[in-house]
Parts: C-alpha cells; sequence; structure tokens
C-alpha cells in the first residue's frame, strides 16, 4: 500500500532512480544544444563558403599594356567615319603591344598563347577608347585592360601550380610570362565594375550581373505596383466589409492554400495562361512579374490583414462615432494605422520574389542575354536565374563569380529583411 | 496612337471630369441654397464624374488587351492559303510566331514564304486599326459618361454612397483574384494534362515504371511515343523528401525544443533569428551549395569508405534541402510548443519530472498534432522545391531506394520538359503539364490537411 | 537545471532571523521601508494612516512554530526581478497538519507554498533566499535534489491540468517516472487505490483509459489530487484548488482534504475565508508580502490579534 508507511520507500527507490534519470536529463539537452549548433554550423557553412569562394570576383586583374593607336589599322581611309572606326580590328593593336612587350617570342603556336592572356574584352575598350576620343588615334597611350580569366584565377591563386603542366590550362610558359608581367608592375588587381554593370558572356572576365540585376528589378516593380495595392484592397475587403458566408469562406481558404503551392505551379500557371494563352512575350520581365505577383498576393495579404487586425476596435468606433462612413473610416483611420504593418509584410513578399527562380524557368527567363534589358517588356533574366545558369558553367572563374552574384543577392535580401524589422520596430505600437 | 499616350489621354479626361464634376456640384448647389444643400461633399461629385468617365474605357481596354491579338490571328490564319491553314495546329502556332517575328522586324529568314510576309504586313495592318478603333471607342465613352453624370448631376444625388458602392465593388474584386488565381493554376495545368491523357492512358503514366520522355522529341523518329511512366519521379520524390524530413524534423524540433524550454533569453535573442537566416536565403544558393560543396564532400567522404556514391545523388540534394527545411520545422514547432500550457508543464514538474521527462511525456505528446500538421507542411515544401533538384538531382529516373544513387523528381522533369526548345502540343511538353497537376494536388491535400490539423491544434488550447 | 539564482543565505536559526535582529536584515529592512514608500505613492490601495500598521506587520502576530515541523522557513524573502514579494518570512508546517494560507490577491502567499518545493525554479526572474528546511535537510542546498523533493511535496495547482493521456496514464504518471512500480500489477495498485483515495474510483472506474480532459472540472482537480498521492508524498501544496469550480465539486474537495489530512501535511493557499475556517487547522494571514498573522484558525477568525487580520476576516477589504 502507498500510504504513510511506505513514504520512505517511495524516497528509496526515487533516490535510487535519480542517477539514470539525470543521465537522460544531459544527453537530451545536449541532443537539443547539438542540434541549435548543427544548425548555426549550417548557416556558417553556407555563407563561408560563399563568400570565401565569391569575394575574390569584386577584383579583376588586369594588364597594363602601352597601346599604339595606329591609324593604319584603325582608320586606314583617315576619314575618322565613327561606322569604320566601330569595325576596325582592334584585337591587332592589343597584339601589337604585348608583342612590344615580349620581343622575344616569336613562334606563331606561342604568339598566340601570349595572346590569350588578354581577355577579348581588351579590343572592346579599346574600341570604346577610340570612338569616345578620335584624337587618340596615332598616339601612344599605357592602358589598363582586362585580363583572361585563366590569368585571373592564376593571380587569384586558385591554380595549383605544381600540378603536371597537362591538367593545367594555364601552360608553363604562360606562367613565365604572367610573372614577368607581375614583377614589371604590369599586373593589378582593380575593382571589378564590369561586374556590375555588364550582361552575361561567355567569357567569365566579361560577364556581369548588371543585365540580371535590371531584370530582378523590372520584375519587382512590376510585382510591387501590382501586388501592393491588390493584396492591400484584398485585405481590407476581408478584414473590413466582407459578409461572413459561404464565398468569403473560399476566398481566405484559397488564400491560404495559394501561400502553400510550390512556386513551379506559378511558372505552370504563367506558361499556359500569360504566354500561350494570352499571348505575351518570353522572357520579359513583365511576365515574370505578373507570375511573382499571384504568388507574393496570399503572403501580402495574410500579412495586411493581420495589420488591420491588430487596429482596435474603438479606432473604428470613434470614427464611426463622429459620422463617418465606413469607406472613410477605413480609408482616414484604419489603413493610416494599419499601413506600416502592410509595408512590413510587402517587404518581406518583395523579398522573397526577389530570390525565387523556379517559376522564371517556367517562362523562359532563362536565356542567354548579353543585352540589359531597356524595358520590362524586352528579354531578360533574374538575378538568381543568373546564378542558376552560371553555377553550370565549367570555368573556375564562374564558380567566383556565380558566389560574388549569390553575395549580391543576399546582401538585397538582408538589406530588405532588415528595412522590414526597422520598419515594425519603428512604427510599432501597443495598444 | 501610341499605348502610352492613349492612357495619357485617359488620365487627362479623368482628371478634367473631376474638376468639372466638382466645379459643377459647386455651382449647381449655389443656386439652391449653398453648399450645405449638397448630399455629399463636393468632391465626391467630383470622384462620380472621374468614375463614369473612366470605368468604361477602362474595362473596354481590359477587354482589348486580352481579346485583340486572339482576334487579330485568327483573322491573319484565315486570309493564309488553304495548305497553309490546314496544318496541324502545332506547326500552325509555329508559323504564327513566324509571322510576328517577321512583323516585329526579327530575323527575316529569306527561306520563308511569301505569304508569310503579306501575313505579316496584315497584321501589323490590323493591329493598327484594332488600336486606332479602340482609342475611338475609348475616348468615346469617356466623354458619354462624363455627359451621363454631367445630366444626372443634382443635388438630391447621393454622390458618397456610389463612388464608394463603386470602390467596395473593386476591393471585393481585388480579394476574388486568389480564386482565379486558383482556377487559372487548375484549369491551366488540368486543360494540358487532359490532352496528355488523352495520347498517353492515365494508369501507365501513375502505374508505369518507366519514365524516358527524351524519345519523343521528334515526331518521325521510331519510338516516338516514349515512356510516361512516372513512378520512377515519384519514388525519387518521396526518397528526397524523406531524406529531407530525416534531416530536418529532429533537428528542427530539438532546436526549437532547446531555444524554447533551455536556452537562456539572452542566447534565444541571438540564435533565432540566426537561424531564421536559413529560412531567406534562396533556394537556387542551397541548389548551388549542394552542387558546389556537398556533392564533392559526400563523393570523396564514399570513396574513402570504399562506397560509389554518384555526383548527383539523392542524399545530396535530400540533405541540402533539409537544411533548408530545418528554420520552418523549427518555427513552426517553436510555435507549438509555447502554445502548450504552462500548467501542463508545472504538473509535471510538481510531480518530481525532470525537465526533459516534463518535454518528452507531456509537452511534446501534447504538441504532437500541432508538430504533425508541421511537418506535413514541411514534406509539401520537400515535394514542391524545385531549385535544389534541378541543380543537385540527376537527370535520369531510376528506380532505386538507394540514397547514394542518382535518381530524378517530379519538379526536376516538370523544369527539363519545359526549359529550352519546346514543341507545343508534344506528349513531352504536355507531361510536364500532367507533372504539374499531380504536384498540384499532391502538395494541396498536404496542406488542407496540415491547415486542419494545425487550426483544431489551437483551437484545444485557446 | 535551476535557471534562478538562488541566494541561500544562512541566518541564524530560530527567533534570531527576525526583523529587528542581526546586521543584514536590519539594512534589508530600511530598503525595505524606504521601497515601500514609492510603492505606497505608486498604489494608494491603502490610506496614508494604514502606513503605521503596515511598519507594525513587519512582526509576525501568534505563533508560527509547529510541534512537529515537517518543513520549517525562517527568513523568506523572494524577489520578481525589482519587485520584493515576500519579506522575512518565518513559518513552520507541521505533520499531518492543514494550514490555511489567506490574505488578498498578490500578497504572496501562492509565491511562498511555490518556494515549498521549488517550483519558483522555473521562474527566470525570481530569486529566493531565507533557510527552508525539510525534516532538518535544506530545501535550496545545492546538494537537495529538486526531483527528490518535489517527489515529497506534491502540488495541486489552481487550474486543474490533468495531461492530455487517459486517466490511468495521469495517475501511473508519477509512478513510472520515479520507478514505484515493479510491474504492471503493482502500478494498477497504486493508480486503483489513489482515485480510490481521491474519490474519484466510482466516478471513473469503468473509464480509466479515457482522456482525462473529458471529466468535468471537479473530477479533473480531483484527478490531479490523485496524481499527487500517487506518489506518496509527505506533504501536498494547495494553491487555490477550488477557485475554478462550483460549489458542489469545491465541497467534495474540502471532503478530501479534511481526509487527505490523516496522512498528509497539506498547506492551502485560499481566497474564500469560509473553506479556510473549514479545512484548517492554523490560519497564516498574508499581507503586501508579509506574514501578518498565523495562529490556530478558530484564533484568527474570532480573535484576530492584528487589525489587519480582523479588517480582512471581517470583509473591510480584500
Amino acid at each position: 500500500m502507498n500510504g504513510a508507511a511506505s513514504q520512505e520507500q517511495v524516497l528509496e527507490r526515487v533516490r535510487a532512480s535519480l542517477g539514470r534519470r539525470y543521465r537522460q536529463e544531459r544527453r537530451f539537452r545536449l541532443y537539443g544544444l547539438a542540434s541549435a549548433l548543427l544548425g548555426l554550423m549550417f548557416v556558417g557553412l553556407i555563407f563561408g563558403t560563399i563568400i570565401s569562394n565569391g569575394y575574390t570576383a569584386f577584383w579583376q586583374t588586369q594588364v597594363l599594356i602601352d597601346v599604339y593607336f595606329d591609324p593604319a589599322v584603325i582608320d586606314p581611309g583617315g576619314g575618322r567615319d565613327p561606322l569604320e572606326l566601330a569595325r576596325a580590328d582592334y584585337n591587332r593593336l592589343a597584339r601589337a603591344a604585348l608583342t612590344e612587350l615580349f620581343p622575344d617570342v616569336r613562334a606563331r603556336r606561342d604568339r598566340r598563347s601570349l595572346n590569350r592572356l588578354l581577355s577579348s574584352g581588351a579590343a572592346y575598350q579599346l574600341r570604346d577608347m577610340v570612338l569616345a576620343e578620335p584624337e587618340l588615334i596615332g598616339k601612344h597611350r599605357a592602358v589598363w585592360v582586362p585580363a583572361d580569366d585563366e590569368v585571373d584565377m592564376v593571380v587569384k591563386g586558385y591554380i595549383d601550380r605544381s600540378l603536371p603542366e597537362k591538367s593545367r590550362r594555364v601552360k608553363d610558359r604562360q606562367l613565365a610570362w604572367i610573372d614577368r608581367l607581375a614583377d614589371a608592375g604590369r599586373l593589378e588587381r582593380h575593382f571589378n565594375a564590369a561586374f556590375f554593370e555588364s550582361g552575361d558572356s561567355r567569357e567569365p572576365e566579361l560577364a556581369g550581373i548588371g543585365g540580371a540585376a535590371l531584370g530582378s528589378f523590372y520584375m519587382l516593380l512590376v510585382t510591387l505596383v501590382l501586388s501592393f495595392p491588390l493584396g492591400v484592397a484584398a485585405a481590407v475587403y476581408l478584414e473590413e466589409f466582407a459578409p461572413r458566408n459561404r464565398w468569403v469562406d473560399l476566398i481566405e481558404v484559397n488564400i491560404n492554400n495559394l501561400a502553400a503551392v510550390p512556386s513551379i505551379v506559378f511558372g505552370l500557371l504563367g506558361l499556359a495562361v500569360f504566354i500561350n494563352f494570352l499571348g505575351m512575350p518570353r522572357s520579359a520581365p513583365v511576365v515574370g512579374g505578373l507570375v511573382l505577383t499571384l504568388m507574393t498576393l496570399p503572403t501580402i495579404i495574410i500579412a495586411s490583414r493581420a495589420a488591420l487586425k491588430s487596429v482596435p476596435p474603438s479606432v473604428r468606433e470613434a470614427a464611426l462615432g463622429v459620422g463617418a462612413s465606413q469607406m472613410q473610416m477605413v480609408l482616414h483611420h484604419v489603413v493610416p494605422l494599419a499601413l506600416p504593418g502592410m509595408l512590413t509584410g510587402t517587404i518581406i513578399g518583395m523579398a522573397r520574389a526577389l530570390g525565387e527562380s523556379a517559376p522564371l524557368l517556367m517562362i523562359g527567363m532563362v536565356a542567354f542575354i548579353v543585352e540589359l534589358p531597356g524595358s520590362p517588356f524586352e528579354p531578360a533574366t533574374a538575378l538568381p536565374v543568373q546564378i542558376y545558369l552560371w553555377a553550370d558553367s565549367p570555368e573556375r572563374a564562374f564558380v567566383e563569380r556565380t558566389s560574388a552574384a549569390i553575395i549580391v543577392l543576399l546582401a538585397f535580401l538582408l538589406l530588405m529583411n532588415g528595412a522590414a524589422i526597422w520598419l515594425r520596430k519603428r512604427f510599432e505600437r501597443r495598444w | 496612337m501610341q499605348f502610352e499616350t492613349l492612357l495619357l489621354i485617359l488620365v487627362a479626361m479623368t482628371v478634367a471630369s473631376f474638376v468639372l464634376g466638382r466645379q459643377r456640384a459647386v455651382a449647381v448647389a449655389g443656386r439652391c441654397g449653398g453648399i450645405r444643400a449638397l448630399h455629399s461633399l463636393p468632391k465626391y461629385y467630383g470622384y462620380y464624374a472621374a468614375i463614369c468617365c473612366a470605368l468604361p474605357g477602362l474595362a473596354l481596354l481590359l477587354l482589348w488587351l486580352g481579346l485583340a491579338d486572339r482576334v487579330v490571328v485568327e483573322r491573319v490564319v484565315d486570309s493564309l492559303p488553304a495548305e497553309l491553314r490546314e496544318l496541324p495546329e502545332a506547326q500552325r502556332s509555329l508559323l504564327v510566331n513566324d509571322i510576328k517575328n517577321i512583323a516585329a522586324g526579327q530575323f527575316v529568314d529569306p527561306g520563308k514564304r511569301e505569304e508569310l510576309a503579306v501575313a505579316a504586313e496584315l497584321y501589323l495592318s490590323l493591329k493598327d486599326s484594332s488600336r486606332r478603333i479602340l482609342s475611338g471607342l475609348i475616348v468615346l465613352l469617356g466623354f458619354v459618361g462624363f455627359g451621363w453624370s454631367w445630366l444626372r448631376l443634382r443635388p438630391e444625388l447621393r454622390a458618397r454612397n456610389r463612388v464608394e458602392s463603386v470602390a467596395r465593388i473593386g476591393l471585393a474584386l481585388a480579394s476574388t483574384l486568389a480564386i482565379f488565381t486558383t482556377i487559372g493554376i487548375v484549369a491551366s495545368v488540368l486543360f494540358e494534362a487532359l490532352r496528355f491523357f488523352d495520347r498517353i492512358p492515365v494508369s501507365e503514366f501513375l502505374f508505369g515504371l518507366t519514365w524516358s520522355p527524351q524519345t519523343a522529341l521528334r515526331a518521325d523518329q521510331v519510338g516516338s511515343s516514349g515512356a510516361f511512366g512516372a513512378v520512377p519521379l515519384f519514388a525519387g520524390t518521396a526518397l528526397i523528401s524523406l531524406i529531407a524530413m530525416t534531416v530536418a524534423l529532429p533537428i528542427g524540433l530539438m532546436t526549437a525544443i532547446y531555444l524554447s524550454e533551455y536556452a537562456s533569453r539572452r542566447v534565444r535573442a541571438w540564435v533565432k533569428p540566426a537561424l531564421e537566416v536559413l529560412a531567406g536565403v534562396p533556394t537556387v544558393v542551397y541548389g548551388y551549395f549542394a552542387a558546389l560543396t556537398v556533392a564533392p564532400l559526400l563523393r570523396g567522404f564514399g570513396q574513402s569508405l570504399g562506397l560509389d556514391v554518384a555526383s548527383e545523388s539523392a542524399l545530396g540534394a535530400g540533405l541540402v534541402m533539409g537544411i533548408m527545411i530545418i528554420p520552418f520545422v523549427s518555427s513552426l514547432s517553436d510555435d507549438v510548443i509555447n502554445a502548450v500550457p504552462q500548467a501542463m508543464r508545472d504538473g509535471s514538474l510538481g510531480l518530481g519530472a525532470t525537465h526533459s521527462e516534463t518535454i518528452k511525456r507531456v509537452v511534446i505528446p501534447a504538441a504532437l498534432p500541432g508538430i504533425v500538421g508541421g511537418a506535413l507542411l514541411a514534406v509539401s515544401r520537400a515535394i514542391g522545391e524545385t531549385m535544389i533538384v534541378v541543380m543537385a538531382a540527376g537527370l535520369a529516373a531510376n528506380l532505386t531506394v538507394n540514397p547514394l544513387e542518382a535518381v530524378t523528381t517530379v519538379t526536376v522533369q516538370i523544369v527539363t520538359l519545359l526549359v529550352g526548345d519546346q514543341e507545343f502540343d508534344s506528349a513531352k511538353t504536355l507531361a510536364a503539364f500532367a507533372l504539374g497537376l499531380v504536384l498540384f494536388v499532391v502538395t494541396l491535400l498536404l496542406n488542407i490537411i496540415a491547415l486542419q490539423v494545425v487550426r483544431r491544434y489551437r483551437e484545444q488550447y485557446e | 537545471m535551476a535557471k534562478a539564482a538562488i541566494m541561500a543565505r544562512s541566518a541564524t536559526a530560530g527567533d534570531g532571523a527576525l526583523a529587528d535582529a542581526g546586521g543584514p536584515a536590519l539594512r534589508d529592512d530600511k530598503d525595505n521601508s524606504s521601497n515601500m514608500n514609492r510603492r505606497e505613492a505608486r498604489q494608494p490601495r491603502i490610506a496614508i494612516a494604514d502606513l503605521a500598521r503596515e511598519a507594525e506587520a513587519a512582526q509576525t502576530v501568534g505563533d508560527f512554530t509547529a510541534t512537529d515541523p515537517v518543513i520549517t522557513v525562517r527568513g523568506c524573502n523572494v524577489w520578481y526581478g525589482e519587485t520584493h514579494a515576500l519579506r522575512d518570512i518565518n513559518l513552520d508546517i507541521g505533520r499531518n497538519e492543514v494550514i490555511a494560507l489567506i490574505g488578498p490577491s498578490g500578497c504572496g502567499k501562492s509565491t511562498f507554498i511555490r518556494c515549498l518545493n521549488r517550483m519558483n525554479d522555473t521562474i527566470e526572474t525570481a530569486r529566493v533566499s531565507g533557510e527552508f528546511r525539510m525534516h532538518g535537510e535544506d530545501i535550496y542546498d545545492r546538494k537537495t535534489d529538486v526531483v527528490l523533493l518535489r517527489a515529497r511535496v506534491g502540488m495541486v495547482f489552481q487550474k486543474p491540468n490533468p495531461f492530455p493521456k487517459s486517466i490511468y496514464e495521469n495517475v501511473a504518471y508519477g509512478p513510472r517516472l520515479h520507478g514505484l512500480a515493479a510491474n504492471r500489477a503493482e502500478l494498477d495498485e497504486i493508480v486503483h487505490s489513489s482515485l480510490r483515495r481521491a474519490g474519484l474510483w466510482d466516478e471513473v472506474k469503468d473509464r480509466l483509459e479515457e482522456p482525462g480532459t473529458g471529466l468535468s472540472g471537479g473530477q479533473q482537480q480531483r484527478l490531479c489530487i490523485a496524481r499527487t498521492i500517487a506518489v506518496s508524498p509527505e506533504v501536498i501544496l494547495m494553491d487555490e484548488p477550488c477557485s475554478a469550480l462550483d460549489p458542489i465539486a469545491t465541497a467534495r474537495i474540502e471532503d478530501l482534504i479534511d481526509e487527505l489530512s490523516q496522512n498528509y501535511a497539506i498547506a492551502i493557499v485560499t481566497h474564500s475565508m469560509q473553506q479556510a475556517a473549514r479545512v484548517s487547522r492554523r490560519t497564516a494571514y498574508f499581507h503586501l508580502g508579509r506574514l501578518v498573522e498565523v495562529d490556530a484558525t478558530d484564533k484568527v477568525f474570532t480573535n484576530p490579534g492584528h487589525k489587519l487580520t480582523e479588517d480582512y476576516v471581517t470583509g473591510r477589504f480584500g
């Protein structure tokens, strides 16, 4: 019996179990701690990998060459006709400048591999210089031009020189030239502005995120312009005006479910409806924006409704009490008070839209596009899709660029989420 | 007329209507005893006039945007010579594409037939005239609408109520967009999927064991029907999701328990946001991480053990997907664990249970429905996740349960079938929509069940 | 395990720990009085004239010792963050006696009994100091095991809190944890006898596998009592066990307390003076964190020794 008589017995048994139970306790707690640490480790690992792989891409190795803007090559006619100038063979100028630096390299094969040290972008750069400043013709000028991505990789130390020559893409001879250039102070790392300004390219040293970022920008613009007013309007209706009936219940169920539909399904919708049915252009940011609008609307509606719910009924009663119509009450009092919450939700929705790529693959925003898009209707790709495209490229230099593009993307996302948190803190109101 | 100019004109007319309507309201009121005689504030009469002016035009504009191109294309196709008109639908749509391209001044292939150039000419002129008709109609409608409001404007007119009911209808329409989105999704995947099932029987699709859609690339090839047995895809999806859940569920749950039950407030304030960063990382980044870091790591590790790990193994994709889902599981579990009343914990602690005994025997059983609901939502996310598997899982449809081999998933196949050169109406393209239908239905069911479970759980403790 | 920082101040045992004794206590007192002034300024629930009586209350009226004490408390102080919730409490709980703790809301009576089985450990901001002994062993000593302590000092809470398990599992929970039963038969025996002692057996014997949350409020509370006595504690702490119950269920619980008092020491916190008068042998009156008066229940209700007690029991405030 477990009466008063057995209390001693109970104590004994409890005491006997204590050691085992405390060991369990410690073990359990350790599992918890280990899980949390594991989670943190993953965060560190992902960010560590990306940053350590990518930060070097913000600098690009450039070569200093002394270019003679030879009129015989650029402008044999002497007419200074811009069309003529644009068509000239600037590669020859670059090659000539390089030959001057290495007069001892004679053999054709060697020459060719010497020329490979320069990026094909060097010619474009010289052309742009001449077009901007035709007086250069006939003059000498020292110019920093981009080096080839392999040279860049060597300079950044990504290529293991101890490997046998056959398994290296940069040969011993080229390494010697690179060292000579470096010793002569003709090899420097410069800030890689092209990475932020230019569009995609097959050459890693010329490829940039400018086009993709612009595409993402147009897309987010379309998304914002459509989803914010629509989302707020829907939330206001559901929260303030909607009668309680089956139809409105159906709308709510729909919104909640749409919030959890896989994003790729929205891509299928975009492909079938916007492109195949409505005949909108493929690869255009405006279509991407439409798809992302449909995708982010549920998020914005849910957040906006929460913000509207947090406005106390007393505000509504006060407005109605002085004779405002329901619409006036909502527009003059409730919505302004709920606006920070709605904006927070919108920013978070936008951040998610910015990182989204799967639906964009469906609507063709995955093409190789060199030109920067001039409007939301021109073909473009988006930042995450650019990452996806580059991730497939085999060159070592693209690994670096991909990681750098991810760093930029993550920076934008952190910025947006930070803004959302700031907004929430700044306007948080307790009633 | 340019589209932008048309919009500008419409806006200008609307603004003018507002100003005139307002002025007229004031003027009318002046005749019968000042502004007080008006039913509403003068500005509402202005809004009323503006709405009357702009709304019909806008409705027409939307209609035109949706329909004009189709009508024009139809007329152009009708004008084509009979042998082109009678082409099968797939080729005809290619033809229409060519015509549009020529009209847009893009690559004019010299080999193209003369008829196409004529058709492009017609296309342009039709487009032009339709745009002109539209502009005229919109301006006309604007004047008619404004005139109507001008005539109706009297002090007794309940302008505010009318304006507000229009605004209300606008709000209601915005809220129905969610329903139209759902209808759009269902219609688009269902419609194309049904066309797919016209060619491939449903039973073969759902129960067939071979998946090789690639053979259907060209219609004239032998074996052009391809094999569309989706079981390997379902199995692959299930395998990867299973691996992801085995990673995410224990880690996410234990993290939530540790943070909400053991960690001090300061630790919680730092660790929780740090983990939430994982939730904000775009999936394409996870995919890259899987392909760049995890896959070679696993391969090297496997080699050191003498195992042959495929470079696109299910394990790698599953692991990374699990990492992605950790914050999802942990924040959902955190919510449900915190919803368990403190009284329940006190009751257990008061009997002499240790902290972990209380958690294991009271808190988790009490929170179980909520945790299960959260896990279901997580599974639905794993199934629908695309970028990680596209970048880190394979394309080969292996029917295997070995996590070290490469498998493919439903989402990977949708992407592969639809990205790149596609031929509308081929079984290959349509198959993607059939897969999309399966994906949508499965995730929808999971979501509905999970939301139901979680809601019941919430109600229990409220 | 303990989240709260426990300040185990070693005060001299016995009467020495009274407010007018040692140095540290004096310093405490000064702090307290300035504290108190501020508190008065903020919430003038009691008139300024009461201040004098307030100071008087620093000394407990009546006899706080018990003849055969199970638990002795000397110089107990509790802070919740900056709030000083209990001040210099001295109180004994005797073997097989029912002691009622009464007083207005927020006076610290629940806080006090939660100190006795260290349930305050679960509140992060709580700090406890003073000397708590059970059979001479220090409850707050580092070597004292909380699990063991709570097995000896059981607790019944304000709101019935059965676990979301079957009735049987609810009662079997404690014995299972502590390994009190060697086999299923013994466990059955413990569960059945606990339910019988809690007076619940006849109502639930046919539905032991049904969830405990399906019972009525009064039944749930008796289930919680059964759950508590299933581990055979020496002391049962009850924190307003009837406040969520209707009068009939309350009456059943009161009868139960009466029966249990033959085997257990029971400390019951209550808001109802009638309940205190009905069930307890001794009554302690708490006021704003102080133990104002403790004495035999008859004495406290018929002839209180302190003006505050009198005001409270005659219903002038509270």
